[in-house]
């Protein structure tokens, strides 16, 4: 195993280019596992923790971008004013010590479908900005996810940063565990309103982390956005979104389990979403 | 591959390290420090938790390389001339330590709570904080009056 060790970005795309196989390492909480449990080894490690480009955010044009490096305890501590959908998925990764370690690039890079960034992403459409030798291009959050930890990055790509838009309405992420901390999702949702418009977000309940469309368009038409909240809109919200969803059996939870929490944390966050609204209207 | 890390104020130096291999392993095969544990090898139980440049993590997590020129602190090094840190006094004084496999990683990341805390912490505070430590002995009850009484004295 070899282990590389850039110093700035330009350094980790040449060295990315000349070892397409070097597995990118930032807090190591998902990378380390694999090679300490001995689930695969990588030909060499591209350590991008000493890439002091990566650690640093922007906020342009009501744009957040996110650099790679940023741990999820920075994101929590300085970010979840614009990113509270982001912030509130953030807080419930692993333990202090993972969220320490542990960043929204990574949780891209690993790609696992029950990765908690993943559902409020999606809901606020979020762009993934790679970039190689041959160029930056950025990746719509919908097309980033290509299967079970796979992602839609060339072999000589790295994440530069995620771009996320700063938040204009409420926005709120469920996850269904076995306890508070150090848990994997047994299925997760998020939502996020942005004007009239909804997303939508469902983690752990499919190959890739999806959205609901038809749950969304629903929301959008029948949602009369003055008034309560009709439970019977509620109700169908969850329907439709336990519906876009694809879980298997496995270890965590059932299939039948994953489908019916679907539908109860869609039609939660939506109640939780819908007071703030009705608060700030 | 080579690795030059200060730990515990010091500068080290350890040899032939696999590129795969660990900080936390480096510390306990290499370097003879023992202090930090290796139970999980996943950081699901906070066991192996050091300072790595001031901040807690997992050890297991962290790549031999990655702690290049960097700064480590472990449970090692809380405690001074004078004796045991109050962090670890408090553990002592109140029964916190039953097997002792969790007990570095506890007094290292309560340490870290406490440096961080303005006052005593409340025990969600606490509980939060711990969240990623395991203990399968005490039921934790005495572990969390242990840290009230280190804060109580860090305040007083």
């Amino acid at each position: 195993m070899d282990f590389l060790r850039p110093l700035t970005w330009a350094e980790a795309l040449e060295m990315k280019a000349e070892r397409p196989d070097a597995t990118p390492i930032q807090g190591g909480t998902d990378v380390m596992v694999e090679i300490n449990l001995d689930k695969g080894r990588p030909t060499a490690l591209l350590d991008l923790a000493a890439v002091a480009e990566l650690a640093e955010w922007t906020r342009d044009n009501g744009t957040v971008r996110l650099g790679a490096g940023v741990s999820y305890t920075r994101l929590i501590a300085e970010l979840a004013g614009d990113l509270p959908g982001l912030a509130q998925a953030s807080r419930t990764v692993g333990s202090p010590q993972i969220r320490n370690r542990g960043t929204v690039a990574g949780n891209l890079g690993a790609a696992s479908p029950a990765g908690d960034s993943h559902p409020p992403l999606l809901a606020t459409g979020a762009e993934v900005e790679a970039e190689s030798v041959r160029g930056s291009r950025m990746i719509a959050i919908t097309d980033f996810y290509r299967g079970v930890k796979r992602n839609a990055l060339e072999p000589d790509e790295l994440i530069r940063a995620v771009r996320i838009p700063v938040a204009t309405g409420p926005q709120y992420f469920s996850k269904i565990g076995t306890r508070n901390a150090m848990v994997i999702a047994v299925s997760s949702f998020a939502i996020a309103f942005d004007g009239r418009r909804v997303g939508t977000g469902i983690g752990s309940a499919a190959p890739t982390p999806r959205r609901a469309p038809e749950a969304e368009a629903f929301l959008e038409s029948a949602l009369d956005w003055s008034g309560p909240l009709d439970a019977d809109v509620a109700r169908r919200f969850g329907e439709l979104v336990r519906d876009a969803a694809a879980p298997i059996d496995d270890v965590r939870g059932t299939r039948d389990y994953r489908l019916h929490s679907l539908a109860v944390m869609a039609r939660r966050t939506l109640t939780w979403a819908w007071e703030d609204h009705l608060r700030c209207a | 591959m080579r690795v030059t890390v200060t730990v515990n104020g010091e500068e080290r130096i350890a040899d032939d390290v696999w590129e795969g291999e660990s900080l936390l392993y480096v510390l306990r095969e290499r370097l003879g420090l023992p202090g930090a544990k290796n139970a999980c090898e996943q950081g699901e139980c906070g066991s192996c938790t050091v300072y790595l440049d001031g901040v807690p993590v997992c050890a297991c997590l962290v790549a031999a390389g990655q702690a290049e020129s960097r700064t480590v602190v472990t449970v090692e090094g809380l405690a001074s001339d004078e004796g045991l840190h109050p962090v670890q006094q408090a553990f002592v004084e109140c029964g916190a330590v039953q097997c002792g496999f969790c007990t570095p990683g506890l007094i290292v990341q309560t340490h870290a709570l406490l440096a961080a805390s303005e006052g005593v912490p409340s025990d969600l505070e606490i509980r939060e904080a711990l969240a990623g430590n395991l203990c399968r002995c005490t039921g934790y009850e005495k572990i969390l009056d242990a840290v009230r009484q280190a804060a109580g004295r860090a305040d007083g």
